[in-house]
């Protein structure tokens, strides 16, 4: 493990609701480099997703922006807005175990 | 009536969060030809469609629109308000409508003010549902009579030709019900015959005011919509759009960044190009609108789900922190215990959640943290029946809230209420219960338009 984060890479990183039953997530990345990084479906997929947040591989949307060096994700809220389950009425603290992602080892 | 170009001026991302007045004053200089702004978003839960209240403060509504009616009066341009008192229920536009009266009278001006109604009955919906008009959006299912009926208010997001047609009917503003973000800035720059694509594309990016600029909390932006594409430019002059800030805000709230779905089509800018016109203007060309085959009209819907009372303590002990989730298990099973010894129910006939705020309350099992937390405040949120046995319930957890040990400690120890009494009634709880589309005949079908003189136009 190279001990750093997407977050390093990147000048942003921010969840929030996409109506009451979505949420969506941005990875702005500084350069092409990080860009470059991210955007790789052998490092950020639908699986890994699928295993940050918990839910289905199928029900996420994975968009790649190269003019603006950005990744969006966006899946079902897996918690409805607003239910007594839901910690985050906005999703906007939802960004962080997707920030807190480890970057490939990249070797010595 | 045409024209080459429509300058639409947004204040600000919603009524009530406040702006410079000057930001205002600069926007009818550069001959703004609209005043538009959203006056409300589910953004902030259910709450507000179930309890038909705003979340924003009178007194923070009528500074806002105090600048907005005078620099609409003093320009001669109309003033367009979209999602009145946050949910758009009949409520919000009337408690709107009740704030710009006042201010009118108190400023002496004479505006003509429309209203658009937009909330629904259930039974009124479910004949669409009878003739297979109702069809679900994802991640939602098929949408059963009974979860209508359940519903405490349900509203309908018009589009841009209900205050179209307010406009047309005579009026100086208009306060619309629930509507899309995108249909309070569209109205009057399609009216007036500007194209689509630019158009719709404009409104999406200028909906929440300064968002799209390098500094969202220094006022609004100016859109000017003509033939090929749109500007747009900050209000604030120390202020800049950028082709990235500008092309970023396409990715705010939106799951789907390239196209947006309108009740009239979509609005797709895979293939718009955003070009710096100097250092704080951008030019967008290439959005494209498609008509969609269908018109439809999304509903929103919210019910009660019970009463809730929360009640908070905090830990700092060290102890017992080491072991906070055995802690908190043992928490959760005593409660559930109590509440059948004292009161007979059992856990389906209530619900809880206890949060560890400090430890995961946020992001629970998700959180890729695991350092021990310095101290944890501990949340106890009950939902029952009634606000009555919700109480009971979180006064049977008082005590444990207040002495629980961790099972190896030999004395009780006494946590930290943070309030007496510690319980906080919460009143109902509500949640959002449709996410569905209704396929309508007339894009004026399910709203009432109420023109300046009373008169009552479908």
């Amino acid at each position: 493990m190279s001990g750093k984060t997407v977050a390093d890479l990147a000048l942003e990183v921010r969840s929030k609701n996409a109506g009451p039953f979505w949420v969506t997530m941005e990875l702005f990345m500084r350069d092409a480099a990080g860009y470059a990084v991210v955007a790789d479906p052998g490092f950020l997929d639908e699986p890994v997703i699928a295993r940050l947040y918990g839910v289905a591989a199928d029900t996420i949307q994975i968009f790649r922006l190269p003019e603006l060096n950005v990744v969006k994700i966006s899946f079902p809220r897996p918690v409805v807005q607003g239910s007594l389950h839901d910690r985050d009425i906005h999703a906007g603290q939802h960004h962080v175990p997707l920030a807190l992602l480890p970057l490939p080892d990249r070797g010595p | 009536m045409t024209r080459d170009s429509v300058r639409i001026l947004v204040p600000t991302g919603m009524l009530g969060g406040g702006f410079p007045p000057e930001t205002v004053a600069r926007g009818l200089d550069l001959g703004a030809d609209v005043i538009a702004v959203d006056g409300g978003s589910t953004d902030s839960g259910p709450y507000y469609l179930g309890s038909g209240t705003a979340k924003t403060a009178a007194a923070a509504v009528a500074r806002d629109l105090r600048v907005l009616l005078r620099a609409a009066a003093a320009a001669g341009i109309p003033l367009i308000v979209g999602s009145c008192g946050t949910s758009g229920t009949d409520s919000g536009v009337d408690w709107v409508a009740g704030i710009t009266r006042d201010v009118l009278a108190e400023e002496g001006l004479a505006l003509r003010v429309a209203t658009v109604y937009s909330e629904q009955r259930a039974a009124d919906l479910e004949e669409y549902l009878d003739r297979g008009r109702v069809h679900p959006l994802p991640p939602a299912g098929d949408l059963d009579p009974a979860t209508l009926e359940s519903c405490r208010h349900i509203v309908a997001m018009m589009g841009h030709e209900p205050i179209e047609a307010a406009l047309a009917g005579g009026a100086d503003v208009v306060l619309a019900g629930r509507a899309t973000d995108t249909a309070v800035a569209a109205a009057y720059p399609l009216m007036v015959g500007m194209p689509a694509g630019p158009t719709w594309h404009a409104a999406k990016i200028v909906e929440c005011g300064g968002q799209c600029t390098t500094n969202p909390r220094a006022g609004g932006v100016l859109a000017t919509v003509d033939a090929t594409g749109f500007t747009v430019e900050p209000l604030d002059p120390a202020v800049a759009c950028t082709p990235t800030s500008v092309a970023a805000h396409m990715l705010y709230e939106t799951a789907n960044p390239f196209a947006m779905r309108e009740p009239a089509g979509t609005i797709m800018v895979a293939g718009a190009t955003y070009r710096a016109l100097d250092d704080r203007r951008v030019r967008v060309e290439g959005s494209r609108f498609e008509p969609a085959a269908q018109y439809t009209v999304k509903l929103e819907g919210a019910r009660i789900t019970g009463y809730e009372t929360m009640s908070f303590t905090a830990i700092r002990d060290p102890h017992i922190l080491g072991q906070i989730t055995t802690w908190a298990a043992l928490l959760r099973k005593m409660i559930t215990e109590w509440v059948a010894q004292t009161l007979g129910l059992e856990p389906g006939e209530y619900a809880f959640d206890i949060r560890l705020y400090g430890h995961d309350a946020v992001l629970g099992d998700l959180d890729p943290e695991t350092r021990p937390p310095r101290e944890v405040g501990v949340m106890l949120l009950v939902n029952a029946a009634d606000q009555r046995t919700a109480t009971a319930i979180a006064k049977i957890a008082n005590p444990l809230m207040l002495h629980l040990p961790t099972p190896d400690m030999d004395h009780l120890p006494s946590l930290a209420f943070a309030t007496s009494p510690a319980e906080t009634e919460r009143g109902a709880a509500y949640e959002f219960v449709l996410n569905h589309a209704v396929d309508v005949d007339s894009p004026t079908a399910l709203f009432r338009i109420h023109l300046p003189e009373q008169s009552d136009v479908r």
